[in-house]
C-alpha cells in the first residue's frame, strides 16, 4: 500500500510537469491548429537562461521570473519574425519549420553550456511533509506550482478581455478581425504564452532529471501524450490529461511493464488516443444547431 | 449631407479570379444604401473589399479619410461594423462573451455598457440567453447576435451582409425593424446587402444594382421600386 | 498542398544531367586503382554512406513528397533493416547479400502495417504519431526481453564482407558498389512506380485527398502500399547501413536520425528523385565537413563557440521554407519547368 501511494504521488508529481508541457502545446494548438514540436526544446533553452542567471549571482526566483519572462519575449518573437511569413504555408513546411527550431536550440544549448549534465538548484526544501516518506515538499511544490499557473490562466482566460479576445480569434479569426482583434498578435501572444508556460515546466523538472539539452525530449512526449488524452483543443482537459498520463505511466512502470519500456507506453497511448478518440477525453464537443 | 464612405474604382480578386470591376459607391451621412443583384454579382466581395478581407485596388474614404490601406482591424476600430455573411459567430464563447469581446477595443467602459444594455433592450431574447453557448442559439438568434455584437462596436457605418438570410418572414421583419431603430436613434448609416430586394427597399434611401461585378445602376431607391422594367430584369418581382 | 507539377519526375526532364551523375557514381571509386591516397577508404566509406542515405531519402520522399503523408520517424524503418540484417548475419548465419531483400520484405511489412493507422491520421497529427515512433525506437530496441537477439545497450558487432576474388576490388569500393546498385535499383523501382497508375494515384491523393476519393481510387490500399513500399526501401538503406558500418546499437537510430533524412530531404527536394541524390551528399558532407565549417564560421563572424552541425541545419530548413519550399531541385524543376513551358507557348 505504501509503495502504492509512494508511485501515486510520484506519478501526480511527473503529472504535473508533462500537465505544463500539455498546456503550452495547447495554447499553440487552439490557436494555429499547429503542434509545436519544439517545445520541450524552447522550454530546456529557457531553463538553461535559467541557470545561467543564477551561476552569475541571481536569486532562485528572480532567475525564474527573469526565465519565464525571457520566454515569453522569445516565443513571441519567434511567432512574429520565423512563422507569420509561413502562416499561408502547406502543413509540411510548418512541421520542417517546427523540426528546425527543435535541432536549432538544442545545438544552441549544447553550444554555449556543452553537453555535460548540470545540477539545476530547486527552491523546495528537502522536507518530508507528513514525516511518513510519503510526500516530499519538492513533490507538493511542483504539484502547486502548476495548480497556480493554471488557475492563472483560467482567470487570464475567462476573465479578461485580452483573454476573451485570443480565444474569440482562435475559434473564428475572420469574424474576430471584424471585431477588431489583432488577429496576427493573439497568435504570437499564444507563441509566448507557450514559451513561458514551457519554461516553468523546464524548471519544475530540472532539479529531477537535471539540465541537459536532451532533457526534454521524453518529456515532450508525454506532454504530447497528455494532451491528447486531454483534448488537444481543451487547457483543461490538457492538464487533467497530463496528470492521468503521470499516474498511468508510474503505476503500469512499476506493476506491469517495468520502467523500460516507459516511452513505448507513452507511443502507444499517443496512438491510441488519436484513432480511438481523437478529441480526447474531455475534449470539448461544441453543439451545433442548424 | 456630406459622405461617410466613399468608394472609388474598386476591384477585387479572389485568387486570380476578378470579381469587381472598378466600382464606385457612396453612402451619405446618416443614409442607408442598399446594395442588390443575383447571386455571383459581387456584393458580398463589395463589403469585404471595403473592409480589406480579400485582395483589392482602389481607394476608399471613410469619414475624408483614406482607409485603402488600413487592416481589418483597424478598419473595424475606425467605426466599420461589419454583420458577416454566414453571421459569423463565435460558437464556442457564450452569448455574453460573443458581445464582450468588443470591451477590448473600447475605451470607454461606461458608454460600452451602456450599449450592451442596448442591445439586449432591442434583442430580449438574447439577454434570455446571455449565458448560452452562442452555437447552441436559432438562426435567427445568432443573427440578432451578430447584428449586436456590430452594434458594440459602437460604428458609425454598418455593412450588413444578408440579414434575412435562411431566416423565417416573421424574425425577418423584427429584425429590420430594428435595424431602422438603429438608423434613426442611433445615426448609424448603412449599406445594406440583400437577395430579398422588397424588404431591402423599404428600408434604403438609395439602391445600387450589381451584375458580374458592375454597377448597373443606381439611385433614390424609390427611383427603382417604381421603375417596373428594371425592378422585372434584375430583382425578379 | 498545392499540386505539383511532377512532368519532371515522371518524364525524366534534364534525364542526360542525372545520366551523367550516376556515370560519375560509377566511375568514381575506379580512382582507387590508381591512387596512393591513403585517405581513399575512407572517401569511400563517406560514399557509401552518402548512397545509403539517399536511398532511405528516397523511400521518405515517396511517402512525403510523392504521397503527402509526413513522417518523422523514417529512422524507426532503418533501424528494423539494419537490425534485420544485423540479426540473420549474427545468429543464423547468413550472408550479407542474402539479409537484404529480408530487410526490404519486413521494413515493407512494418511500413504497410502502420500504414493503416495512419490512414486515420492528417498533416500534424501523423507528424505527431511518428515522432513518438522516432523517439520510442532506441528505448525498444534496448528492451531486455529482446536483448538476447538485438545485444542490449551495447548492440551487435559484425563481421565486415570481403569483397568476391574475381572483382578485384578493395572491400570499400566493393561495398561502394553494392550500395550503387541498390541505391539503382531503388531509383529505378521509384520511377517506374510512379510513372505507372499506382503513381498517378499515388499524386492524385496528395493534391486531392477527397477528390482522388470520389474518382474511384482507393485511397486507403495506395495510402497503405505507399508507406510499405516507403519503408521497405529506408529499410534497404538500414540493411546496408548494418553491413558497411558493421555494427548496430539503439543510439544510432535516434530522433536525429529521422530528422536528418528530413533535411537530406528539404535540401535536395520535395517530390524530386534527383534531389534525393543532392540530400544525400549534403547531409554527409555537411557531418564530416561540420568541424571546418565550425572553424570557418568563428572566424568569419568572430564566434566563441564551436557551432554545431544541428544548429547549421536548424537556420538552413528555416531559411529554406522561406525562399526555396520545395528544395534545391525542387526549385530548380520549378524553374526548368517555367522556362521550358514558356518555350512551348511561344512556339
Amino acid at each position: 500500500m505504501e509503495f502504492f501511494i509512494q508511485q501515486l504521488v510520484a506519478g501526480l508529481t511527473s503529472g504535473a510537469i508533462y500537465a505544463c508541457v500539455a498546456l503550452g502545446l495547447v495554447m499553440i494548438f487552439v490557436s494555429t491548429d499547429h503542434i509545436n514540436f519544439a517545445q520541450g526544446e524552447m522550454a530546456m533553452f529557457a531553463t538553461y537562461l535559467a541557470w545561467a542567471m543564477i551561476d552569475v549571482g541571481f536569486s532562485y526566483w528572480m532567475a525564474f521570473v527573469c526565465a519565464v519572462l525571457l520566454a515569453f519575449v522569445g516565443g513571441l518573437f519567434i511567432q512574429r519574425v520565423i512563422l507569420k511569413p509561413l502562416e499561408t504555408a502547406p502543413v509540411l513546411s510548418l512541421v520542417v519549420c517546427f523540426i528546425a527550431l527543435l535541432s536549432f536550440f538544442n545545438a544552441l544549448a549544447g553550444m554555449l553550456w556543452s553537453f555535460t549534465i548540470k545540477p539545476f538548484p530547486t527552491p523546495f526544501p528537502p522536507k518530508d511533509i507528513f514525516g511518513n516518506g510519503l510526500v516530499s515538499a519538492q513533490q507538493l511544490g511542483i504539484v502547486a506550482v502548476t495548480v497556480i499557473m493554471l488557475g492563472i490562466l483560467t482567470v487570464f482566460f475567462r476573465y479578461t478581455t485580452l483573454g476573451l479576445a485570443m480565444r474569440a480569434a482562435a475559434q473564428n479569426a475572420s469574424s474576430a478581425r471584424l471585431m477588431g482583434v489583432r488577429v496576427s498578435w493573439m497568435l504570437a501572444l499564444g507563441w509566448g504564452l507557450a514559451a513561458a508556460i514551457g519554461a516553468v515546466a523546464g524548471m519544475l523538472v530540472a532539479p529531477i532529471v537535471f539540465l541537459d539539452p536532451n532533457m526534454m525530449t521524453g518529456i515532450l512526449v508525454y506532454g504530447f501524450a497528455g494532451a491528447l488524452v486531454g483534448g488537444i483543443g481543451n487547457p483543461m482537459g490538457a492538464v487533467a490529461g497530463g496528470f492521468i498520463v503521470g499516474v498511468l505511466e508510474n503505476l503500469v512502470g512499476s506493476y506491469l511493464i517495468g520502467n523500460e519500456l516507459k516511452l513505448s507506453f507513452a507511443l502507444a497511448m499517443v496512438v491510441g488516443v488519436l484513432l480511438l478518440k481523437p478529441a480526447g477525453i474531455f475534449g470539448q464537443v461544441i453543439v451545433r444547431r442548424v | 449631407m456630406a459622405a461617410i464612405l466613399d468608394v472609388k474604382g474598386l476591384s477585387a480578386w479572389y485568387g486570380p479570379i476578378r470579381a469587381l470591376y472598378d466600382l464606385d459607391l457612396t453612402i451619405e451621412q446618416g443614409g442607408v444604401t442598399a446594395l442588390l443583384g443575383a447571386n455571383g454579382a459581387g456584393k458580398t466581395t463589395t463589403l469585404r473589399a471595403i473592409c480589406n478581407m480579400t485582395r483589392r485596388a482602389g481607394t476608399t474614404t471613410f469619414d475624408g479619410k483614406d482607409i485603402s490601406k488600413f487592416t481589418t482591424e483597424d478598419i473595424v476600430r475606425l467605426g466599420i461594423g461589419q454583420v458577416p455573411e454566414g453571421r459569423g459567430t463565435f460558437t464556442g464563447l457564450s452569448v455574453d462573451e460573443n458581445l464582450r469581446l468588443a470591451f477590448h477595443i473600447r475605451k470607454d467602459r461606461a458608454e460600452a455598457m451602456r450599449d450592451m444594455d442596448l442591445v439586449f433592450e432591442l434583442f430580449p431574447r438574447l439577454k434570455e440567453r446571455i449565458k448560452q453557448q452562442a452555437g447552441t442559439l436559432s438562426g435567427g438568434e445568432q443573427q440578432m447576435l451578430a447584428v449586436g455584437r456590430a452594434l458594440m462596436l459602437a460604428p458609425r457605418l454598418m455593412l450588413l451582409d444578408e440579414p434575412s438570410f435562411g431566416l423565417a418572414p416573421l424574425i425577418v421583419q423584427e429584425i429590420f425593424r430594428i435595424l431602422k431603430r438603429i438608423n434613426v436613434e442611433k445615426k448609424v448609416s448603412m449599406l445594406i446587402v440583400e437577395q430579398n430586394a422588397a424588404l431591402a427597399l423599404e428600408l434604403a434611401d438609395h439602391v445600387y444594382l450589381l451584375e458580374t461585378g458592375r454597377v448597373v445602376t443606381q439611385g433614390p431607391s424609390e427611383l427603382v421600386k417604381n421603375d417596373e422594367t428594371l425592378r422585372k430584369a434584375y430583382l425578379g418581382y | 498542398m498545392a499540386a505539383i507539377d511532377n512532368s519532371w519526375a515522371t518524364k525524366g526532364g534534364l534525364g542526360w544531367i542525372a545520366t551523367t551523375f550516376w556515370v560519375l557514381l560509377a566511375v568514381g571509386p575506379l580512382a582507387g586503382f590508381f591512387t596512393q591516397d591513403p585517405s581513399f577508404e575512407y572517401y569511400m566509406f563517406m560514399g557509401q554512406s552518402m548512397l545509403i542515405n539517399t536511398i532511405a531519402i528516397l523511400g521518405l520522399n515517396l511517402l512525403i513528397g510523392f504521397n503527402g503523408q509526413i513522417s518523422l520517424g523514417h529512422s524507426a524503418f532503418f533501424a528494423i533493416g539494419a537490425y534485420t540484417t544485423a540479426i540473420l548475419m549474427n545468429f543464423a548465419g547468413w550472408p550479407y547479400y542474402a539479409t537484404i531483400p529480408v530487410a526490404a520484405i519486413i521494413c515493407f511489412g512494418a511500413g504497410f502495417l502502420f500504414g493503416f493507422p495512419a490512414l486515420k491520421l492528417e498533416g500534424h497529427y501523423l507528424a505527431l504519431a511518428t515522432f513518438t515512433l522516432a523517439i520510442a525506437v532506441p528505448q525498444l530496441l534496448k528492451y531486455k526481453a529482446i536483448a538476447g537477439w538485438t545485444g542490449g545497450v551495447g548492440g551487435l558487432i559484425l563481421d565486415k564482407p570481403d569483397a568476391p576474388e574475381f572483382t578485384r576490388l578493395g572491400t570499400d569500393q566493393y561495398l561502394y558498389y553494392l550500395c550503387l546498385i541498390l541505391a539503382m535499383l531503388s531509383f529505378w523501382i521509384v520511377r517506374n512506380m510512379l510513372r505507372g497508375r499506382s503513381g498517378r494515384a499515388m499524386m492524385a491523393i496528395r493534391d486531392h485527398a477527397m477528390a482522388a476519393g470520389t474518382m474511384g481510387i482507393d485511397t486507403a490500399k495506395y495510402k497503405t502500399l505507399t508507406f510499405g513500399v516507403s519503408a521497405g526501401i529506408t529499410g534497404v538503406g538500414g540493411a546496408l547501413s548494418a553491413i558497411t558500418v558493421a555494427y548496430v546499437a539503439p543510439d544510432s537510430f535516434t530522433l536525429q536520425l529521422a530528422v536528418s533524412f528530413l533535411v537530406g530531404l528539404v535540401v535536395g527536394g520535395i517530390a524530386s528523385l534527383p534531389g534525393c541524390l543532392v540530400g544525400g551528399a549534403f547531409i554527409v558532407l555537411i557531418q564530416n565537413s561540420s568541424q571546418s565549417i565550425s572553424d570557418w564560421m568563428k572566424v568569419t563572424f568572430s564566434l566563441r563557440y564551436d557551432v554545431p552541425a544541428w544548429a547549421i541545419y536548424g537556420i538552413l530548413l528555416i531559411l529554406l521554407m522561406y525562399f526555396m519550399p520545395r528544395g534545391i531541385m525542387g526549385g530548380i524543376e520549378t524553374l526548368w519547368l517555367k522556362l521550358t513551358h514558356r518555350k512551348e507557348t511561344q512556339a
